[in-house]
């Protein structure tokens, strides 16, 4: 039942460290519909003014293809309406590239049992692909696989991390 | 902060590459027997003991169940190793109950053999004495398995100490990164050991009956499918690879089925698979997210979570297929159920005012009990002899193991000391058979 000091430290260090890591982390607003969990921050702030973006437009930040992440109401697979412009951009993206494929992650926050979880993100994601083929999208374009809680991309433990962690992302 | 990350590596490198799991007893039993468990003595060359000293781990493994208080070795007023060295006047001195007493001796290349004597002191009277033989490497399943010995004696139930606990852990290795292992460790924590290593999910490990094989999912490829890999030569299989969801690995009690989730068809329902032939049957046809199969003890029957009625509840239904009854009633979040190994109670996930925790349901009183206290208990399982219950918690946003016995009464927890560790499983009796 003993345990080496040095491990106790280690214990100590790595929960000192945890705690570090959550306050400082960053927080987003609760909202989470404008965060985009991959692109750098730099990104937003390049080529904005005047014209013609000339790179592929799913990395332009001033296109509604920019955003590849949306989120779902706990325990809830709807589509929620600030969505909706965004995936109708992606549909006619998908519709004008016919040979373009993207694969949906759908993902849970992390209550709740884990395979029940899994079960939840594949709702998300098929409720994503529904929209995109009920927007004439052809079901060959779409790939899903649902991550569950398996892979959060808000490491915290409360209801805004839960929020950020409950989504479903588009990956082209 | 950044001296305190630089002492931390150096503190982390001096850790093994497998950290133990440190477990503490949280909550402990009133009125638990006084025992005491001298260390044993070694016959052998006194410079080359051996390397774990077989009283302190029976000691230690009796004290986790809670069930009893063994004496500091620094009170004992004499250290027998004999039977003719005892005198039970120091042990009733102590208010001692019992008293177990051994020795060790060397017993060929590479062997040892292991005396011990159980008594109880106010009798006067040996219990009951076993010689065991055993090997530098056992030695430790050895004296857990006398641990099980006297437990079972004194308690007339059998100890689950001789048994190992699978589980997964996660330690984040760079932004967007972590390294997710399934191991293995002894009941204890000791001899941790990665069977499957990966840098995408690992989830939902299941021992098969005979405790030689862990079917599990991987998402290894970015594709979902259950695997089953021996556990002592590391030779896998995939099962089930199919478009969707290949999840939640269940063993039929004879070994030869598996249950598991398959969302080939559109959405999540239960299969049964015939291992030897991969012959798929569907067990359920619903709509509903229907997951987390649990087989009962007698094979005639599974539980498993369904959406079905709006929120997860567990629903049975005859391993035949036909229609499913709903049984769980209180709460409305129940889920990853599974069976006790009498079949009588179920233990399950729930949701109480917000909080998931660990609840068990008599299913023939009906009476329904919260079991734990955190705030994201998950994934329980029941010890092979049914003391015990072991689960996923968290503290201070990691995941740690919990244990809390089946009364309510003892709680403990097993703590990694880097990372996250989760989705625990005990294993069943019968692999430490080629100990024996």
């Amino acid at each position: 039942m003993k345990c080496q000091s040095s491990a106790w430290l280690a214990v100590v260090m790595s929960v000192l460290l945890f705690a570090g890591c959550t306050t400082t982390g960053p927080k987003e607003d609760t909202s989470g519909a404008s965060v985009e969990d991959r692109g750098s921050p730099a990104a937003t702030t390049g080529a904005r003014e005047g014209g013609a973006w000339t790179g592929n437009p799913l990395d332009n930040p001033n296109s509604l293809l920019f955003t590849k992440t949306i989120y779902f109401d706990f325990d809830q697979s709807t589509i929620r309406s600030e969505f909706v412009d965004v995936l109708r951009a992606h549909a006619a993206y998908l519709n004008g590239n016919r040979s373009v494929t993207v694969l949906i992650e759908g993902h849970a926050d992390e209550r709740g049992s884990r395979e029940y979880n899994i079960g939840l993100g594949e709702r998300r994601a098929n409720a994503v692909k529904r929209f995109l083929e009920a927007e004439g999208v052809d079901s060959t374009q779409i790939n899903t696989i649902s991550y569950g809680e398996e892979r959060p991309v808000a490491m915290g433990h409360d209801e805004v991390s839960w929020a950020e962690n409950r989504r479903a992302v588009l990956v082209y | 902060m950044k001296r305190l990350f630089i002492l931390f590596l150096l503190v982390g490198s001096m850790l093994p590459a497998h950290a133990t799991l440190t477990i503490e007893i949280t909550q402990g039993l009133e009125g638990a027997l006084p025992i005491a468990v001298v260390p044993f003595a070694w016959r052998g060359d006194a410079s080359k003991p051996p390397a774990h000293e077989v009283g302190s781990v029976v000691s230690a493994d009796l004290q986790r169940s809670g069930r009893f208080k063994p004496l500091p070795v620094n009170e004992m007023l004499s250290r027998p190793s004999r039977g003719d060295d005892v005198d039970f006047r120091d042990w009733r001195a102590l208010n001692v109950e019992n008293l177990v007493i051994g020795e060790v001796s060397p017993n060929g290349p590479g062997g040892y053999l292991v005396k011990f004597f159980l008594y109880d002191v106010f009798r006067g009277e040996q219990i009951t004495g076993y010689s065991m033989p055993t090997t530098a490497r056992d030695l430790r399943a050895t004296a857990h398995h006398i641990a099980d010995i006297v437990y079972e004696t004194l308690t007339g139930q059998p100890g689950a100490f001789a048994t190992r606990i699978a589980y997964v852990t996660s330690v984040r290795t760079g932004q967007d990164k972590e390294r997710i292992e399934l191991r293995i460790a002894d009941a204890d924590g000791y001899n941790p050991q990665t069977i499957v290593s990966s840098d995408e999910p690992i989830m939902s490990p299941a021992w098969s009956p005979d405790g030689r094989k862990l079917a599990y999912v991987s998402f290894e490829n970015a594709q979902p499918s259950v695997w089953v890999q021996e556990v002592f030569t590391g030779n896998r299989q995939k099962l089930t690879s199919f478009k969707g969801i290949n999840g939640a690995p269940a063993w039929s009690p004879d070994g030869r089925y598996l249950a598991l989730t398959l969302s080939k068809d559109g959405n999540p329902d239960i299969f049964v698979m015939d291992v030897a032939r991969r012959s798929l049957r569907p067990l359920t046809r619903h709509w509903a997210i229907d997951t987390e199969p649990a087989w009962a003890p007698d094979g005639k029957s599974l539980v498993f979570t369904s959406d079905r009625g709006g929120q997860p509840q567990i629903y049975r239904v005859p391993v035949s297929g036909g229609p499913a009854t709903r049984v769980s009633f209180e709460g409305e979040y129940n889920a990853r159920a599974s069976f006790s190994p009498n079949g009588r109670m179920l233990t399950m996930v729930t949701r109480v005012g917000g909080q998931y925790r660990i609840a068990t349901l008599d299913l023939q009183t009906r009476d329904f009990r919260v079991m734990s206290t955190g705030r994201l208990d998950e994934s329980p399982s029941f010890a092979p002899n049914g003391a015990m219950l072991i689960y996923a918690s968290q503290i201070n946003g990691r995941g740690v193991l919990a244990a809390v016995s089946t009364d309510g009464r003892v709680q403990q927890r097993l703590r990694l000391q880097q990372g996250d560790v989760r989705e625990p499983v005990w294993s069943p009796y019968h692999h430490q058979e080629r100990n024996r």
